[in-house]
C-alpha cells in the first residue's frame, strides 16, 4: 500500500508538472520563437537581431509584452503584437510576449520577470494591470514600463501610459452603419463598460445617431471579455430584435461575428482587422496601430527618458486607421463620406462629442 | 419593461435559454453519473476544452461536423481512462487530480490552437435542424423544435440517463457503489470497473459538451468554455444528483442568462444595474445550492476511493 502511495504521488506530480508545462507553453509564445511575422499579423513572438536566449541582445532593443488574451485574437492583444512586429521592421529589436494572462497575478509575475531579465521596455497591455505595475515599477528604476489603455503614469518616472481615442473610429463607422441599416436598428456587443471598449461603443452610437437621429442603437455589455458563447447569444438577441448591422469590441466578439455571418448581417470590427472572421459581412475595421505610440516611447527611451508621459493613438497621428473590406462592396459614396468624416475628426473640424 | 413581455421576445428568450443550457447540461449529465458512483471530477472544464478543440479542429480540417463530434467523444473517452487510472487505480485525491486535468486542458488546447490554427478561423458549425411539423407549431415550435441536433440530443439524454441510473442493473450498481462500495463489493459488484465505466462515460459527455459549444459558435478561442464546466459541476449539486433536476437547473441558469441578455439588448437595464444583473445566474445558483444542501445528501462515498484490502 505504501509503495502504491509513493507511485501515486510520483504520477500525480508528473501530471501536475505536465499540466503546468502545457499551460505555460500554451499561454507564452515567448520561448519557441517559431512563429515569425509573415505580415498577416499572426506572429506570437519575433526575436529579432539576436538569439534571445542569453539575455544579452547586443544592441537590439529588448521589448516584452504582457497581454490578457491570445497573441492572435484578432483584437486587443494582436493589435499590440502586430505593432511591436512593425517596430521590428524598422529597427533591431528582441521581442518576447506573455499572452493569455487573464489572471492579473500571472501578469504581475510576468512583468516582474521581464524587468528582472533586464528588458528595456516592458509593456503591460491591459488596464487591469495598473495595480501590480504601480508596485513593480519602482523596484526597477532602470527599466521603462508602458501601461495601457490608461492615462495615468502614477507619477513614476519610468512608467509611460498609452491610450486610444477609440471613439473617433467608432464615430466614423457609426455613420456608415446608419446608412447601411434598413431596419433602423443597430446592435452592439460590448465586454465591460470601461476603457477603449466604452469609448468605441459610445463613439459608434454617437456617429450612428449623428448620421440618422431615427436610428436605434441597442448596446449589450455582456460583462465578460472572454465568454464567446454569451457574445454569440447577445448577437442573436440583437438580430432577433431587428438589428441588421452589428458591431462589438474585445476578443469574445468572435462569437458574435459568427452570428453576423450566419444571419447575413453587416459587421464592423475594432482593435484589429476582423475581415477574416467574416469576409462577406465585415464592412470595415478600426485598427489600432500602436507602433505610432511605441515609436514615441522608444524615442523617449533612446533619449534617456524612461517614462512620465501619456501618448494617445488617434486618427490624426495614424494610431487609428479605418481599414475597409473590399470584399463587402461598400458603396463608393458612403465610403467617400466616411473618409471625409475621418478627415474632419483628424483636423478637429468634427467632434465625436465623447469626452 | 413592457417591450420584454411581447410574444416574440419571450419566445426568443426561452429559445436562447435552451441553447445556452445545452453545453453545461450535457456535461452535468455525465458528471451526475460519475458522482452517483462516488467519483468527483473537477476537470470537466478541461475535458470540455479538449473536446471543443478536437471538434473544431476536426471540422476545420475535414469539413465534417459529425467527424468533429465523434473525435470529441473519443478524446473524452481517452481523458476518462486517464482520470480513471489516476483516481480508481492509483487512488489519487480526486479534487487535486481534477484540477490537474483542468489545467492540462486549458494549457494544452491553447498550445494546440496556437500551433495548429493560429488566428481564429470560423467554421460552418452545426446548423439548425427544425423538426418537421413540430417546428411549425406557433411559438412552441420556435422555442423547442428549431435548434441544432445537439440540443435535441442533450435533452433526449435526460430521460435516457434517468432510466439507466434508476431502472437498470448497471444503474443499481452505480448507486450502490456511490453509497456503500464495500457492501456492493460483497455482493459481487466490481466497484472499480463500474467506476471506470462511469468516469469514461462522464468524460465522453464532457467532450460532447465541448463539441456542442464549439460547433454552436463555429469557432475556437483560448478558454472557450469560460467556466461552463464548473457551472456543470454546480448543477449536479443544484439538481441533487437527479437527472431531471439537473436539467431543470441547467434550464433555469440558461433562461436567466438569456433574460439578462434580452433586458440589456432592449435597454431595460443599463449601467451599474446591468453589471449587477449579470451576476444573477450565479447568485441564483448559490441560493439554490444553500437550500438544497439542507435537504439532500451527496452520495455517501463521493470522493472516497475503494480499496478492497483496506
Amino acid at each position: 500500500m505504501r509503495k502504491q502511495s509513493r507511485t501515486f504521488t510520483l504520477l500525480l506530480a508528473l501530471l501536475a508538472a505536465f499540466a503546468l508545462l502545457a499551460a505555460a507553453c500554451g499561454s507564452d509564445g515567448g520561448d519557441d520563437g517559431a512563429a515569425s511575422d509573415d505580415g498577416d499579423g499572426t506572429s506570437a513572438t519575433e526575436p529579432a537581431g539576436d538569439d534571445g536566449d542569453d539575455g544579452g541582445g547586443g544592441d537590439a532593443l529588448r521589448i516584452a509584452v504582457v497581454a490578457p488574451s491570445a497573441s492572435n485574437d484578432l483584437a486587443f492583444t494582436q493589435s499590440m503584437v502586430d505593432a511591436v512586429n512593425a517596430i521590428g521592421e524598422t529597427r533591431d529589436i528582441q521581442f518576447d510576449v506573455t499572452d493569455g494572462t487573464f489572471v492579473v497575478e500571472d501578469a504581475a509575475a510576468a512583468l516582474r520577470g521581464y524587468a528582472e531579465d533586464g528588458f528595456d521596455l516592458v509593456v503591460a497591455h491591459g488596464s487591469q494591470y495598473g495595480g501590480p505595475l504601480q508596485e513593480i515599477a519602482p523596484d526597477f528604476p532602470d527599466v521603462s514600463f508602458a501601461w495601457g489603455t490608461a492615462a495615468d503614469t502614477f507619477g513614476l518616472p519610468n512608467v509611460y501610459a498609452y491610450t486610444v481615442r477609440a471613439d473617433e473610429g467608432g464615430f466614423v463607422m457609426g455613420t456608415i452603419a446608419a446608412q447601411l441599416s434598413e431596419s433602423g436598428v443597430i446592435g452592439v456587443v460590448g465586454p465591460v463598460e470601461v476603457g477603449d471598449a466604452k469609448l468605441y461603443v459610445d463613439g459608434f452610437a454617437a456617429g450612428a445617431t449623428n448620421q440618422d437621429p431615427a436610428v436605434t442603437v441597442n448596446v449589450n455589455y455582456i460583462e465578460s471579455f472572454s465568454d464567446v458563447a454569451l457574445a454569440a447569444e447577445a448577437a442573436t438577441a440583437h438580430v432577433g430584435n431587428g438589428a441588421d448591422v452589428l458591431t462589438g469590441s474585445a476578443q469574445m466578439v468572435v462569437g458574435a461575428t459568427g452570428v453576423a455571418t450566419e444571419s447575413g448581417v453587416a459587421w464592423f470590427g475594432t482593435q484589429a482587422n476582423q475581415t477574416a472572421l467574416g469576409p462577406d459581412v465585415v464592412v470595415a475595421s478600426q485598427v489600432y496601430h500602436w507602433e505610432v505610440v511605441l515609436a514615441d516611447i522608444i524615442a523617449g527611451i533612446d533619449s534617456g527618458t524612461l517614462g512620465g508621459e501619456v501618448f494617445i493613438a488617434t486618427l490624426a497621428n495614424g494610431g487609428l486607421v479605418i481599414e475597409y473590406n473590399d470584399g463587402f462592396g461598400l458603396d463608393d459614396a458612403v465610403r467617400t463620406a466616411a473618409d471625409a468624416t475621418a478627415a474632419g475628426i483628424a483636423d478637429g473640424s468634427i467632434s465625436t462629442g465623447i469626452e | 419593461m413592457s417591450e420584454f413581455f411581447t410574444v416574440s421576445v419571450l419566445v426568443a428568450t426561452l429559445a436562447g435559454g435552451i441553447r445556452l443550457a445545452t453545453p453545461f447540461l450535457l456535461a452535468a449529465l455525465g458528471e451526475t453519473l460519475g458522482q452517483r458512483s462516488g467519483v468527483l471530477n473537477l476537470g470537466v472544464e478541461g475535458v470540455m476544452l479538449i473536446g471543443a478543440f478536437a471538434a473544431y479542429y476536426t471540422a476545420l480540417e475535414t469539413g465534417s461536423t459529425v467527424a468533429g463530434i465523434a473525435v470529441a467523444i473519443g478524446i473524452g473517452a481517452v481523458m476518462g481512462l486517464i482520470y480513471a487510472f489516476l483516481t480508481v487505480v492509483m487512488h489519487a485525491e480526486q479534487g487535486i487530480s481534477g484540477i490537474g486535468i483542468f489545467l492540462f486542458g486549458l494549457g494544452f488546447t491553447d498550445l494546440l490552437f496556437q500551433k495548429q490554427v493560429g488566428t481564429p478561423l470560423p467554421i460552418p458549425g452545426v446548423g439548425k435542424a427544425p423538426i418537421p411539423i413540430l417546428s411549425d407549431i406557433p411559438h412552441l415550435g420556435e422555442i423547442f423544435f428549431d435548434h441544432n441536433p445537439l440540443v435535441y440530443l442533450a435533452f433526449l439524454l435526460v430521460p435516457i440517463m434517468w432510466f439507466v441510473v434508476n431502472k437498470t442493473t448497471f444503474g443499481l450498481n452505480v448507486r450502490a457503489i456511490g453509497q456503500t462500495p464495500e457492501a456492493a463489493d460483497t455482493l459481487g459488484v466490481s466497484v472499480n470497473l463500474t467506476r471506470t465505466f462511469t468516469i469514461v462515460i462522464a468524460n465522453c459527455f464532457a467532450g460532447l459538451a465541448g463539441a456542442a459549444l464549439a460547433l454552436e459558435v463555429g469557432i475556437f478561442q483560448q478558454n472557450l468554455t469560460a467556466g461552463q464546466g464548473f457551472i456543470a459541476i454546480a448543477l449536479v449539486y443544484f439538481g441533487a444528483w437527479r437527472m431531471p433536476w439537473v436539467m431543470s437547473g441547467a434550464l433555469l441558469f440558461g433562461v436567466v442568462s438569456s433574460t439578462v441578455l434580452q433586458w440589456k439588448t432592449l435597454g431595460i437595464v443599463s449601467g451599474p444595474s446591468s453589471s449587477l444583473l449579470a451576476m444573477a445566474p450565479a447568485i441564483l445558483t448559490i441560493l439554490v445550492l444553500v437550500l438544497v444542501s439542507r435537504r439532500v445528501s451527496a452520495p455517501a462515498a463521493l470522493t472516497r476511493p475503494f480499496d478492497r484490502a483496506g
